[in-house]
């Protein structure tokens, strides 16, 4: 049974489970998805990655952020039957790269890497980003699914 | 002059004479015939006027003389004047020169515009005393800061206003005075020039809209001006102050970023993310690399590493280690690389403070005198720990002994601390106090050291929760092992027999060896006087627009940022969220976004490993409060929620509301603990004028985007506990 108290300016209500069980009818405004303002996820409305997602962690701005780009790009306008099968050459590139940077894109899997693969609050080091470069060209499709999917 | 005037006067009505005569005589050639023109002749030498043709030679002569004087005398003049300004050129290089100095060399010529021939007072008038040699053409040093095109560039120096004949040559040499603001590594300096010459072209920095150093400028072009100005050829003269020092310090950086904390990493991923092959410089007061703040009050006291303080690293919850350095070295380039290397890249100049700003030249200074331009900038400078008066007055002794927390440095000398001594008081009663108290409380039975912790108000965080919570609060810490010491005022700190002791208003003494003071953050606003920036007197910090920009090309971001929030109005924010979304919004503007602040940060604190909350908005004491609980189950502790969501921090799992789903399954559940508490888990809205302007979440985790929206929407709801449905407090 949920009761109510009120200390001077504050006011306490301690609900149980059963109280809360109805929905809300609290009302909230319809989000616009086309905001500019709002800060939006790995794909953008209009259809282009954004660079800039928290999920992506450092991977666009290293020193590889080029190469990275590159495949990224190439993947997500892919039109293959294999999406990203038109890619390998700049999935190659981006993992030459990555190799020249063992520390910041370690190349062993890490698998409970890949919820935080993008964390920005804390951006995250090397460990963050691997759930990428670890996957080869041919499974990077994959790989690279991992943040859009996510 | 005047003698080819006197001589001409007197030649006049002689000219005007032969002139008609000779005029006659041709018409009258003409209309005859000619064959007559023989006899014409002969008449001509019988009936010319008296002694005519030898006048006529006479007079031929004299004004051929006239006009090969005149030209002589121009030609003496001309070659004299540029003798003349040869000399004062060798004499300008032989000049000793003398430091770096920056714009006040300019001064106007226009005196020397003018009629006179002179060089002097101008020239003294402008206290040039970087003499470096060069023509005088238009450099136009562009974006790329490459130091190349400086090198061929500039360095026009005061030219001589050479007066010229008006008759006959027009040799104006324009003159200008050129501030030459010499940067260290390299002698080509770009340099300002003003110059009042109408003549030239002036390019003057404030038309261009991406401000970028301009060099010299075109005199008009004469030949004998062009030739004296190409006189001196010779290149510049490598300025003498130009020391191993200042050869890592790149001249020139596309992004400036002021400040090497978060928020500044932020700003440096964002500008990367958006503008490819963008090279961004970090500057920074610190030695360090960027890195994070919160683990230092928090995770890197509970890691069970000993080498944690070495490595400053930790294992969190799920096992997974990193560092609280934001990326290894391996991810910034070297300073000195940063203009060659091919994709543009991320460096950090530490241990280099900035001291001086130039809005108008887009340059800034350093403290070991290098400059650097830039076009667009950025002030991340955070701020530096308040002291209290009492101990700052209180003298070196107890300085000594008293730590003002912020840096790495800091962190390791308090644990250091923390392992010798046998008592520390904490002062303050905030975030990092609460935390940095809970933190040596957990350390205390094991080192045997007693934790105190002392502040004015009545309970922990007693100007951010409600009272009930904030009593709540207190008693959780003092559970941690601290002492606390409420409506604790100190009002003198001294230091007696190897011991401080802190004598409180109400009379209170406690002795200590170690204080910690955690009284609030002071913004760096120095460069704010150079930079001709506002700075706010209600919250401190730089004054910025909604869009984090102080003025054209310079925003803030961070705990020194006072900005304009759409939703919540005027404010500062001191939190590590804040300085992420700040920096990550001022780097998308700095490459055009034009995006005001609309992502609401959060915050959060954990008081120990059991215990925590996350919040968002403006969360003041002093508003009214509405909290809605449920009671709270062991599941509901911050180590069971980062377990949940697979990531180490809770700012992470916060923030990845993107990448992360929530994950509803866990392990099956831990028999629930029976809680005295009432305020287990909950949610409290902090009201203004009716509307939910901050949300605290009590013990439930990974719910900020409900909260975040609720914000945002800014309506006035009637019943809150509808509200609070929304956030399934009862649920994991």
């Amino acid at each position: 049974m949920s009761y109510c108290k009120q200390e001077g300016k504050d006011r306490i209500i301690f609900v149980t489970k059963e109280d809360h069980e109805a929905p809300s009818n609290a009302e909230l405004i319809e989000d616009d998805p086309n905001d500019p303002y709002e800060d939006h996820g790995l794909i953008l409305p209009n259809g282009d990655i954004n660079w800039n997602c928290p999920c992506l962690g450092g991977m666009a701005s290293g020193p590889c952020g080029q190469q990275f780009k590159d495949a990224f790009s190439c993947f997500h306008y892919s039109k293959e039957e294999v999406k990203g099968s038109d890619c390998v050459e700049n999935f190659r590139s981006m993992q030459e790269c990555m190799q020249k940077y063992p520390e910041l894109y370690p190349q062993e899997d890490d698998n409970d890497s890949a919820p935080s693969g993008g964390a920005d609050n804390a951006p995250t080091a090397s460990t963050s980003t691997d759930s990428l470069p670890t996957s080869s060209p041919d499974s990077t499709p994959a790989a690279t699914e991992n943040p859009a999917a996510s | 002059m005047f003698k080819c005037k006197a001589v001409w006067n007197k030649l006049a009505p002689l000219v005007r004479a032969s002139s008609t005569l000779c005029l006659q005589n041709a018409r009258k050639s003409v209309l005859r015939h000619g064959r007559r023109l023989e006899m014409v002749q002969k008449a001509q030498m019988s009936s010319g006027p008296a002694g005519g043709g030898g006048e006529n030679t006479l007079y031929y002569v004299l004004v051929g003389a006239t006009c090969l004087g005149t030209g002589v005398y121009a030609y003496r003049t001309v070659s004299g004047d540029k003798e003349r300004y040869n000399e004062r050129m060798i004499d300008l290089v032989n000049r000793p020169k003398q430091g770096p100095r920056a714009a006040e060399a300019v001064t106007e010529v226009v005196a020397g515009s003018k009629e006179e021939p002179v060089e002097e007072p101008t020239l003294t008038e402008a206290p040039v005393e970087e003499p470096l040699v060069t023509e005088a053409v238009v450099e136009f040093t562009e974006s790329e800061p490459v130091t190349e095109p400086l090198v061929e560039a500039s360095i026009p120096e005061p030219t001589v206003e050479t007066l010229v004949t008006e008759s006959v040559v027009e040799a104006s040499v324009p003159e200008s005075i050129i501030e030459v603001s010499v940067t260290e590594p390299v002698a080509e300096a770009p340099a300002v020039t003003q110059s009042e010459e109408p003549l030239a072209s002036v390019v003057e920095s404030e038309t261009e809209p991406t401000p970028v150093i301009i060099t010299a400028h075109v005199p008009e072009a004469s030949p004998v001006s062009e030739s004296a100005a190409v006189s001196e050829p010779a290149p510049a003269a490598e300025p003498v102050e130009s020391t191993a020092a200042h050869s890592d310090v790149p001249e020139h950086a596309p992004y400036l970023l002021i400040g090497g904390g978060t928020a500044s990493f932020a700003a440096a991923r964002s500008i990367r993310a958006r503008d490819p092959g963008a090279r961004v410089l970090i500057v920074t007061e610190e030695s360090e690399l960027p890195y994070m703040r919160p683990p230092l009050s928090k995770e890197l006291w509970f890691s069970d590493d000993p080498k944690a303080t070495e490595t400053l690293s930790f294992k969190q919850w799920n096992g997974k280690e990193r560092s609280i350095y934001f990326q290894p070295p391996s991810f910034y380039v070297s300073p000195t690389d940063l203009a060659k290397v091919e994709n543009g890249g991320v460096a950090v100049l530490t241990g280099r403070k900035v001291v001086h700003m130039d809005v108008r030249e887009n340059k800034v200074k350093l403290s070991d005198g290098a400059e650097i331009s830039y076009e667009k900038c950025l002030i991340a400078t955070g701020g530096v720990p308040r002291n209290l008066q009492v101990i700052d007055r209180a003298g070196e002794e107890v300085m000594k002994r008293t730590t003002l927390f912020r840096k790495i440095e800091d962190f390791r000398s308090l644990e250091k601390i923390s392992r010798e001594v046998k008592s520390i008081t904490i002062i303050g009663g905030g975030f990092l106090g609460s935390e940095l108290a809970c933190a040596l409380g957990r350390r205390s039975t094991d080192l045997g050291l007693e934790v105190i912790q002392m502040f004015p108000e009545k309970g922990n965080m007693g100007k951010v929760l409600p009272e009930y919570l904030s009593n709540w609060t207190t008693e959780k810490v003092r559970k941690e092992g601290v002492n606390i010491i409420m409506d604790a005022v100190v009002k003198n700190v001294s230091y007696k027999n190897d011991k401080l002791e802190i004598k409180l208003k109400d009379g209170r003494l406690i002795e200590t060896d170690h204080v910690v003071a955690a009284v609030g953050l002071e913004p760096s606003v120095e460069l704010a006087k150079s930079a001709g920036l506002e700075v706010d007197s209600d919250f401190g910090g730089y004054r910025v627009n909604a869009e984090l920009q102080a003025r054209s090309n310079i925003w803030v971001a961070g705990d020194a940022a006072c900005f304009y929030d759409i939703k919540l109005g005027r404010r500062r924010v001191e939190h590590h969220d804040h300085a992420v979304v700040s920096g990550r919004l001022a780097g998308e503007n700095m490459t055009g976004a034009s995006k005001p602040y609309w992502h609401q940060s959060m915050f959060w604190s954990d008081l120990g490993p059991d215990v925590g909350y996350e919040a968002i908005g403006i969360v003041d004491s002093s508003l009214p409060t509405v909290g809605v609980f449920a009671k709270a189950t062991a599941k509901d502790t911050p180590k069971a929620a980062t377990e949940q969501s697979g990531t180490g921090i809770r700012s992470e799992s916060e923030t990845e509301a993107v990448a992360v789903t929530l994950k509803a399954e866990t392990t099956a559940p831990p028999p629930p603990v029976q809680q005295k508490e009432d305020y287990g888990k909950g949610v409290v809205f902090y009201l203004r004028d009716n509307v939910v302007v901050g949300i605290v979440l009590w013990n439930v985790f990974n719910r900020m985007p409900i909260a975040r929206k609720i914000i945002k929407d800014g309506e006035q709801h009637a019943d809150l506990n509808e509200v609070a449905k929304l956030f399934n407090i009862h649920e994991d």
